[in-house]
């Protein structure tokens, strides 16, 4: 059974982008949504988005549970909590600055970003480092595309990633005891980076990202753990080195810098040869199901670590 | 407790105990039936009943330096505070093996024998088992003090929910480490007791000279 498809070559690349952007108000405009020429906030719900040929052929978990169980600590530890007490949060407007090792580093407004790369529709796999699982349709555009708007320069190696420092508005950031150290940083080499599946993503379901799923920017990296997929983006810097990861940080024993899913590589405390599906099962009937290498996306990314031993760079 | 309970009332405050003890793993488990217990119901009941194990294991431990320090004679209390930290460490377990785990016994087993956190566990819940079985006033008589040595693995099972309590999250949240102290208090407590006890009584005697 092919639990994924493979993509088409988007056709962003085979048409002239100007016109293929034309192609794409049209698009919108039949679809009775139009984002680049609407008058009205970006932000203000639902995206017109491209359907894509990257989807996984599985249930999707209900956008109720997307939005209600989440890890993000800067809103407190529990599962309930970001979904709770991410009200006070802004994400507009909101700036992300793309510098280093780039021959134009540019601060972009989330609106520009919204205009410049065409929204599209991915339906991934998203599976955590704890061993449960959910299949979500993102909006985004690949990473790639802006990184290749800012030129990376030769040197550049790796990619590292910033997220939002707002205790006013982030209640797991206040107070006495900090979880984690921040900000939030995480990092990924270059070729992983620009991989056609390493999406930015805005929204998911069809609407812009609520504010406990990573608002108003995130990176999402499906064959990766989820932590990988650092939320509420502030800054992108191309480097030489290999960046720092919070998770990395706190518990270098626990998870490596890589993090790619791997049924094989248990965590020193739990098996990660199997998942728990959220929102399918419910009490009685948990679905679990085999953890795949690669979350399985094995046939796009496996060549990006050829040659090297993955229970060493776990 | 200076009014003395006829034994009808004690009776009866016991099994209150016992029906107020057990309502919320009644309760959670009823809004699991209506599926009201979030995205993973599984995990929040999983939770649920390990925490619940925490707090009637701290009750268990607090019965006797509240005592020693004349604040509260829970003693009658003890044993089912005992037997219903017991009862949901089993609740416990068998939700991780058949919700969780859906009885994969290969999965579970490994579990049980590779992860440090579920092995303390497992030998927490182990140790508990020779104390509930032998919580009635039979074993009482019959074991005499050697009831009083079994018993003192409580306090082995109570380090070992700690450890397992503290492995199991990625990060301690302000309730964990507020159980683990409370643990670590009252474990430390059984040390200095004696001297408690020592001191207590040098003052009864001077109390009586
Ligand atoms: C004295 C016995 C035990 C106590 C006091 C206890 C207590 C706890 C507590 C408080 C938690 C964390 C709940 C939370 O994060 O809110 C927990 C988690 C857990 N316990 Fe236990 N437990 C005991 C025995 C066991 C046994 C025997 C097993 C299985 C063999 C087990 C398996 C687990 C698992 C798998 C988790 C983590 C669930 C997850 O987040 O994935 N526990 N336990």
């Amino acid at each position: 059974m092919p639990l994924y498809k493979a993509p088409r070559i988007p056709s962003s690349e085979i048409t002239p982008r100007s016109f293929y952007l034309k192609r794409r108000e049209l698009l919108g405009l039949a679809a009775g949504g139009l984002v680049a020429a609407s008058a009205s906030p970006v932000l203000a719900s639902p995206l017109a988005a491209k359907a894509s040929a990257y989807k996984v052929d599985e249930e999707l978990t209900p956008k109720e549970s997307v939005t209600t169980y989440n890890n993000f600590y800067e809103f407190g530890l529990g599962k309930d909590d970001p979904a709770a007490k991410s009200g006070a949060f802004k994400p507009t407007p909101w700036t992300v600055e793309v510098g280093g090792m780039v021959a134009k580093p540019k601060t972009f407004g989330l609106e520009d970003l919204m205009k410049t790369f065409p929204i599209e529709e991915r339906i991934y796999r998203m599976r955590c480092v704890e061993a449960w699982s959910m299949v979500i349709p993102w909006d985004g555009f690949p990473l790639a595309a802006l990184l290749n708007a800012v030129e990376p320069t030769s040197e550049a190696k790796y990619v590292a990633f910033e997220s939002v420092v707002r205790p006013e508005e982030m209640p797991g950031q206040s107070g006495v005891f900090q979880s984690l150290p921040w900000p939030y940083v995480e990092g990924l080499r270059l070729d992983e980076a620009m991989h056609p599946l390493t999406l930015l993503a805005v929204g998911l379901y069809g609407e812009t990202l609520p504010n406990q799923n990573g608002a108003p920017i995130r990176l999402v990296v499906p064959w990766k753990y989820g932590f990988k997929g650092i939320k509420s983006i502030v800054k992108i810097t191309l480097t030489d080195k290999q960046p720092p990861s919070t998770w990395n940080i706190a518990n270098p024993s626990e998870y490596g810098f890589y993090s790619n899913v791997n049924p094989a590589v248990d965590h020193p405390r739990w098996s990660q040869a199997t998942e728990r599906r959220i929102g399918t099962g419910g009490f009685f009937g948990t679905a679990r199901v085999d953890t795949l290498p690669f979350n399985g996306y094995a046939n796009e990314v496996a060549d990006l670590y050829k040659g090297m031993d993955l229970k060493v760079n776990f | 407790m200076a009014a003395k309970l006829s034994p009808k009332m004690q009776s009866a405050l016991i099994w209150g105990l016992y029906a107020l003890g057990l309502f919320p793993a009644l309760w959670t488990f009823w809004l699991g039936v209506q599926n009201q217990l979030g995205a993973d119901p599984v995990k929040a009941f999983e939770h649920t009943l390990g925490v619940w194990t925490i707090r009637f294991l701290v009750l268990t431990l607090l019965v006797t330096p509240l005592r020693d320090f004349n604040l509260f004679n829970g003693l009658r209390y003890r044993r089912a505070l005992g037997l219903l930290a017991f009862y949901y460490a089993v609740m416990h377990f068998l939700t991780y093996a058949v919700l969780d785990q859906t009885l994969a016994l290969n999965a579970i087993v490994a579990d049980v024998l590779k992860r440090p956190f579920i092995t303390f566990g497992m030998l927490g819940l182990t140790l508990l088992i020779p104390l509930a079985v032998t919580s009635n006033s039979w074993s009482i008589k019959r074991l005499g003090s050697r009831w009083n040595l079994l018993h003192k693995l409580i306090y082995p099972a109570a380090a070992l929910a700690a450890l397992h309590y503290s492995m199991a999250t990625k990060v301690l949240g302000t309730q964990q480490m507020l159980y683990i102290a409370l643990l670590i208090l009252l474990l430390a407590y059984r040390i200095l007791r004696p001297q408690v006890l020592q001191a207590k009584k040098a003052r009864r005697l001077q109390g009586a000279r």
